[in-house]
């Protein structure tokens, strides 16, 4: 490859300072990190430096993520061809096929405005890019309803990247979870476009490939239905597998749970939060089962809506959450009971995840304050001992 | 019975090229250089004049904000230069040491009879006593502040590191009467590891001996500290290397400087990784020459490679210098899509790479910092690495930020640099921790002045 090295020192110097090309600076700089590692040797402090770098953590959320982006992508195929009733003729590529082509472009145009607004952001303040996008640009498509337009998801990206993040000070620095701030600007924004009925199966034909639906066609989610108080129709099996209509990369347990094994593993998320928010939400809903006020199973809430996704990729993200670990416990209790109090208390939001998150995001700084300042107090109570 | 304290955080490290144990002679080309930026925090007024000539045990030159503190020539002959770099700041102080070498006699004296105050004085004296360092700040020490205990640690547990039970063998007697030494100023703790089986560590006599288990950085003095008797805001410690003991032990035992180092040759880029005896302030190249491997540009660190402050090929052996780290440098790596290959010789402590498969693999890193400076990301990175009951990112935050008060609060007091060097190792972000912090303690250094 030392054509390629040697092509890319030859252009260099064009986007330096006084170069024809310095407005992309950033982006050479940006592309150049892409290809080859940087050779910077340390200057200071440590010789030797581990291999693991953002670039690489980023690029493993990413991967955690595939599994539930990849049954989305069919699961939005298999919803359109079930609303057709022309399940049993479809075939497996056939859905895949539809539900990536509908799902593709929006991944498309969440990365190339949300990566486009990061690049312009480093070359204004003349610093490196970073990669925080990668993580967020995959999200923001996975938590939306398959039926929200594409300008409105340029909307949300630029919202959430400008306010929610660069402003702030870019990656690392931002309080709100990006992803779930582009998901609350559409909803408070664009409702129609994000909740009722309409928005939850894919509805046109792409490139000839899927079925037509009518003008007008409407399918809840199960939690669609809790909220009219109906009871869902789906079985356990469907909402664990996923074969439910919701947001595209929310609905199956199994392909999250994959992500989640992943990202513990490889201990990029902490499964403290994962844990806690699930007894959280658990024990909530145990509750009001046991007060009569939930229709459905208590286990049942765990499995429906975005409560999983949520608490496996959006939770954990680590700049947003708590940082300490006493801390984590007490953050995922609060977005887990949140979210079913949420879900159970106020019709007029059927899913309560993504508030929960944005609560906890609020919170986070202030439950490590406090444990912060215990260890601070014991410091001082030590010194005033003696 | 001796006390044992176990501690579960932190990493070994396992790299290519530890010395075997065995010593390897090598000749003295007779230009020694003893370097003010060895002893942290002090400003050198030099006290002698190029031409002048000097005996092994006189003072090169003194700490101007505590002019009774010495440094002393390791060897005796002519001072050839004082070389200064920007604005006049003293680089190094030059010797050529005489074929016969002179010293000053201070005379042999035995510590148990003495008390401590005597004991300051004649370290002072012998200008030995900037070897000694203080918390808080990591610093050498003031002698006027009597410190509430002197802490040792005689576990060397930095990756490659110089093994002090193999430098002790022979020096047993010097060791303890430096230990008797250091016990006459105040209280004295050593720090051993649960391995170290040397009568002279486990049956130290007057010093409490404290066992410590667990993983790098359980080695490091203040790290020691916190566990047995943390600093206060207020309070002062002292701390001294092991090899430090031992100059100290040979001034009471011979009336003399010898300040004579076993140093660790080691690391990938070593051909026979051995150890040697050499002095502070000797040649480096009379270690390197024709000992290296020739394939690519290497960076040789005076010091560990977590630690340790690189040098030229020229350079001089660090005052508190045991082990000599050869590396690649890897400025020429070019590695393409680095951070998405499997990365097989390469150690993370992450699992997203396959370091955990490979078990007891010797990793040979170069110098590369291998990824771009990123605000802090992940959480808990510092935590898993640090045994201190001390919030290191919180610390480290408030130092960036400037904000004395949090600092004093997080315990600013109670660390030095080296505790952060694993916590730098393993950051994705790539900060400069070490860095950061020492220059949240010239900050408080100064606001406390």
């Amino acid at each position: 490859m030392s054509f390629l090295r040697n092509y890319l020192n030859r252009i260099k110097p064009n986007f330096e300072e006084g170069g024809k090309l310095h407005a992309f600076r950033s982006v050479f700089d940006g592309m150049e990190t892409f290809l080859y590692v940087p050779n910077d040797t340390a200057r200071t402090g440590t010789n030797i430096h581990d291999a693991i770098d953002s670039k690489r953590i980023m690029s493993m959320v990413v991967i955690a993520l595939l599994p539930a982006l990849l049954f989305g992508m069919y699961n939005v195929g298999y919803q359109n061809y079930l609303a057709a009733g022309t399940l049993a003729s479809a075939s497996f590529i056939e859905m895949f096929v539809y539900g990536a082509l509908i799902v593709l472009p929006k991944i498309i145009v969440s990365y190339i405005v949300g990566l486009g607004i990061e690049f312009i952001w480093a070359q204004w303040k003349g610093e490196e890019i970073q990669e925080g996008y990668l993580v967020s640009g995959i999200l923001i498509p996975m938590i939306l309803p398959v039926g929200c337009p594409l300008w409105v998801i340029v909307l949300a990206v630029a919202f959430a990247v400008i306010f929610g993040k660069e402003i702030f000070g870019g990656t690392g620095m931002n309080i709100f979870n990006v992803a779930l701030l582009a998901r609350a600007f559409l909803f408070f924004s664009y409702p129609t476009k994000m909740s009722g009925d309409a928005v939850w199966v894919s509805t046109d034909k792409i490139f000839g490939m899927g079925n037509q639906l009518p003008d007008g066609f409407t399918m809840a989610t199960p939690l669609g239905e809790l909220a009219q108080n109906n009871i869902p129709q789906a079985s356990l099996c469907d909402m664990v597998l996923g074969f439910i209509p919701g947001s595209i990369g929310e609905t199956s347990v199994i392909a999250i749970a994959i992500g989640a094994a992943i990202l513990i593993f490889t201990g990029i998320a902490s499964w403290k939060i994962m844990l806690s928010i699930f007894v959280g939400g658990g024990a909530l809903a145990a509750v009001f089962q046991h007060a009569g006020m939930l229709p459905i199973e208590w286990y049942e809430h765990l499995a429906l809506g975005g409560f999983a996704f949520g608490a496996v990729f959006m939770a954990t993200d680590p700049v947003t959450s708590c940082r300490t670990e006493c801390g984590k416990w007490i953050y995922g209790l609060i977005i887990g009971c949140m979210t079913v109090l949420i879900r159970v208390m106020n019709p007029g939001f059927p899913e309560g995840m993504m508030l929960a998150i944005l609560f906890g995001n609020m919170f986070a700084p202030t439950i490590d304050y406090c444990v912060v300042q215990r260890n601070i107090t014991k410091r001082i109570n030590r010194s005033t001992k003696k | 019975m001796v006390k044992v304290i176990k501690l579960r955080k932190g990493l070994n490290l396992n790299l290519a090229g530890r010395a075997a144990l065995e010593k390897i002679t090598i000749r003295s080309n007779g230009h020694y250089a003893l370097q003010p930026s060895s002893f942290v925090g002090i400003t050198p007024k030099v006290l002698v004049r190029e031409g002048d000539t000097v005996k092994a045990g006189d003072a090169l030159f003194a700490d101007k904000n505590n002019p009774k503190v010495l440094f002393a020539s390791p060897v005796s002959g002519k001072v050839v230069s004082v070389e200064r770099g920007e604005r006049r700041k003293v680089l190094s102080v030059r010797v050529d040491a005489d074929a016969q070498q002179e010293y000053v006699e201070y005379g042999r004296k035995e510590p148990a009879r003495l008390s401590g105050d005597e004991v300051v004085e004649s370290l002072l004296a012998a200008g030995i006593f900037g070897y000694i360092n203080q918390l808080p700040y990591a610093v050498s020490a003031c002698p006027d502040v009597k410190p509430k205990a002197i802490f040792v640690s005689a576990l060397r547990d930095m990756p490659l590191a110089c093994d002090f039970e193999f430098e002790l063998k022979g020096q047993e007697d010097d060791f303890q009467t430096g230990l008797t030494a250091l016990s006459r100023i105040a209280k004295t703790y050593l720090g051993i590891g649960v391995s170290q089986t040397s009568a002279a560590l486990t049956g130290a006599k007057d010093v409490e001996v404290v066992a410590f288990d667990g993983k790098c950085p359980a080695g490091n003095v203040g790290v020691q500290v916190n566990h047995i008797d943390p600093v206060n805001k207020g309070e002062v410690v002292w701390t001294v290397e092991p090899t430090a003991v031992l100059f100290i032990g040979r001034l009471f035992r011979t009336g003399r400087v010898d300040l004579r180092r076993t140093v660790a040759f080691c690391g990938s880029e070593v051909k026979k990784p051995a150890y040697a005896d050499m002095l502070v302030g000797q040649e480096l190249n009379t270690l390197l020459s024709n000992a290296l491997n020739d394939s690519r540009q290497v960076r040789v660190i005076n010091g560990n490679v977590l630690t340790g402050t690189p040098t030229d090929k020229n350079g001089f052996l660090g005052a508190h210098t045991s082990e000599i780290t050869v590396i690649p440098e890897g400025n020429d790596a070019d590695e393409f899509f680095g951070w998405i290959m499997p990365r097989l010789n390469q150690f993370s402590v992450n699992r997203s790479y396959f370091s955990w498969l490979l078990g007891k693999k010797k990793y040979s890193p170069d110098a590369r910092i291998k990824g771009g400076e990123r605000h802090m990301i992940m959480s808990g990175e510092y935590d898993k690495v640090l045994p201190m009951d001390i919030y290191g990112e919180y610390l480290i935050k408030a130092i960036i930020a400037g904000d004395i008060d949090r600092m004093e609060q997080l315990g600013i007091y109670e660390v030095s640099p080296e505790d952060f060097a694993l916590a730098e190792f393993v950051d994705s972000s790539k900060l400069e921790l070490q860095h950061i912090v020492r220059q949240g303690l010239d900050m408080l250094r100064k606001e406390n002045a």
